[in-house]
């Protein structure tokens, strides 16, 4: 576990670099931990990440088909918003959890 | 007279129904299980079979035969469950009222799920080992087979028996040096896990073997489509993989009895509390193994041991007390790794498999995290105890709770 400073805040991250703290997010926080994967943040962004986060908070395990079958977005469209690795870029974003698959 | 139905008459459902029947009065409880299927599979052994290990004598029984006196077992398909009413409809119009409900009916592969699978190469060049039907086609082609690109594809997460791919690959590595085919054949380990596996330990120890043996894995493949035509499998983020021999394991899905209840989520498994193992919407619902989503293995060790709970936790219910047992997520895999030799990971819903010795700390004669004989020999006894003891629910030394004692950090 590390601190680390976005948007002028500290909060504190994983080895990987996901929040261990989903409520220290911010929007602002969000924008910049998007950059690093490469990523600028438009609204149908921040639209996938309010839901994932939503859904995710409320103890609901998400997958990149269920988010497919949403009707948020589709899986392809997923993909063109968080590229390679939508799932754990979009959570990383979101101030989430990295997604574990539980096996 | 009061009554527990339980749907399905698998590994989970068959263990309730011996367990149940042992204690509860006659005269006052029935007992009814339904199943569509009259064949009981050994699951585990369909591994076996692409490489004729196993033949069909080794994986099917009658289910009839493992369901005790006193239960009713009703061969038939389910139609639906309304839970607010107490009441399963079979689809052959009969009805069942129930005081208790568990529900067993599983996972299940669905290719129909991924565009361009069922395709023209299914069963020609395109095989599932998680049927009977699948894995009895892929011995036949394999019995031919030349070389070429052998490709194994994991298609979504969660899918039963985690290991089972793993095992698939070393297996293959070994009927191929054996049939003096091992220069001509490509094997790629195309998964949608970012490694070998998932935890950090047993995803190295299993991804050196992997390694070791000149299986390359291909990872963060997440299966958009198959192009039967160029005999090539596409991930969403547009790559590529070519193939002669096609291994994959399909989308899982809970039972689709499920959806037309309502009863699940978009993978139709049903919402449990992961502790009390109980539905998280109707008090009288109980959920044992695949069937549910608890964020565990679909496997038949986390049926076995989360059977133990359940059954504590449903004599709870029927008595009016509080449900106080509490299941950990145990899961216990024996690993094959090909060559006589296997590997054995011990975990729960807290602890990443570790390595050590199992069952006994110190001693095992298992090892944990390890590629040995002994655990080989665990994985080719397990079947005898699977028939004759675990399915009538007999004790095991087994403790269904996970110990650390054994393990090291």
């Amino acid at each position: 576990m590390a601190e680390k400073v976005y948007a002028g805040k500290a909060v504190s991250v994983t080895d990987d670099g996901y929040l261990t703290d989903p409520n220290q997010w911010t929007k602002e926080i969000a924008i910049e931990i998007a950059k690093e994967e490469g990523i600028e943040l438009t609204d149908k962004h921040f639209a996938v990440i309010e839901f994932i986060r939503e859904k995710t908070l409320k103890g609901e395990v998400l997958t990149i088909r269920t988010i497919g079958k949403s009707g948020m977005v589709d899986t392809k469209g997923f993909y063109e918003l968080f590229p390679g690795a939508p799932l754990k870029k979009a959570s990383r974003i979101a101030g989430i959890a990295k997604p574990s698959s539980c096996v | 007279m009061k009554k527990i139905v339980i749907l399905g008459a698998g590994t989970g459902g068959t263990i309730m129904a011996n367990e149940l029947r042992k204690v509860l009065e006659r005269d006052e409880w029935s007992i009814t299980v339904v199943d569509k299927d009259p064949n009981h599979y050994y699951q585990p052994g369909f591994l076996f079979i692409p490489f004729g290990i196993y033949t069909k004598h080794d994986v099917v029984k009658p289910k009839a035969s493992f369901i005790p006196a006193g239960v009713k077992f009703i061969i038939n398909g389910i139609d639906r469950v309304e839970p607010d009413k107490n009441t399963v409809y079979l689809t052959n119009g009969q009805i069942l009222e129930y005081d208790f409900l568990i529900v067993a009916t599983g996972t299940h592969i669905n290719p129909a799920e991924t565009p361009g699978l069922l395709g023209r190469e299914w069963r020609k060049s395109i095989f599932d080992f998680y049927t009977h039907e699948g894995a009895v086609a892929l011995q036949n082609f394999l019995k031919t087979w030349e070389g070429g690109d052998m490709v194994i594809n994991i298609a979504e997460l969660p899918f039963k028996c985690p290991v089972a791919p793993l095992e698939f690959a070393f297996l293959a590595d070994e009927f191929f040096v054996k049939k003096g085919i091992r220069d001509k054949v490509n094997i790629y380990y195309a998964t949608p896990l970012s490694g070998a596996f998932t935890k950090p330990k047993s995803s190295k120890m299993l991804g050196e073997l992997l390694q070791g043996k000149n299986i390359h894995i291909i990872p963060d493949f997440y299966l958009e489509r198959v192009d039967d035509e160029n005999k090539k499998i596409i991930s969403y983020d547009g790559r590529e993989v070519k193939f002669d021999l096609l291994t994959i394991i399909p989308v899982n899905m809970g039972a689709d009895w499920v959806a037309r209840s309502g009863m699940g989520d978009d993978m139709n498994y049903i919402a449990t509390d992961k502790y009390t193992l109980r539905s998280e919407k109707w008090e009288n619902v109980f959920v044992l193994g695949d069937a549910s989503n608890i964020p565990t293995s679909k496997a038949g060790s986390v049926v076995h041991f989360a059977s133990d709970v359940l059954f504590e936790n449903l004599m709870a219910a029927i008595e009016g007390r509080p449900l106080i047992a509490k299941f950990d997520g145990h899961s216990n895999c024996y690993i094959e790794t090909g060559f006589g030799k296997g590997s054995l990971i011990d975990f729960n819903y807290e602890t990443e498999p570790l390595p050590g010795t199992y069952p006994l700390p110190g001693i095992g004669p298992f090892g944990l995290l390890k590629n040995t004989r002994i655990n080989h020999y665990g994985k080719v006894m397990f079947r005898w105890i699977y028939w004759h003891l675990l399915l009538k629910g007999k004790e095991l030394p087994l403790e269904s709770q996970m110990t650390m004692a054994g393990k090291e950090l």
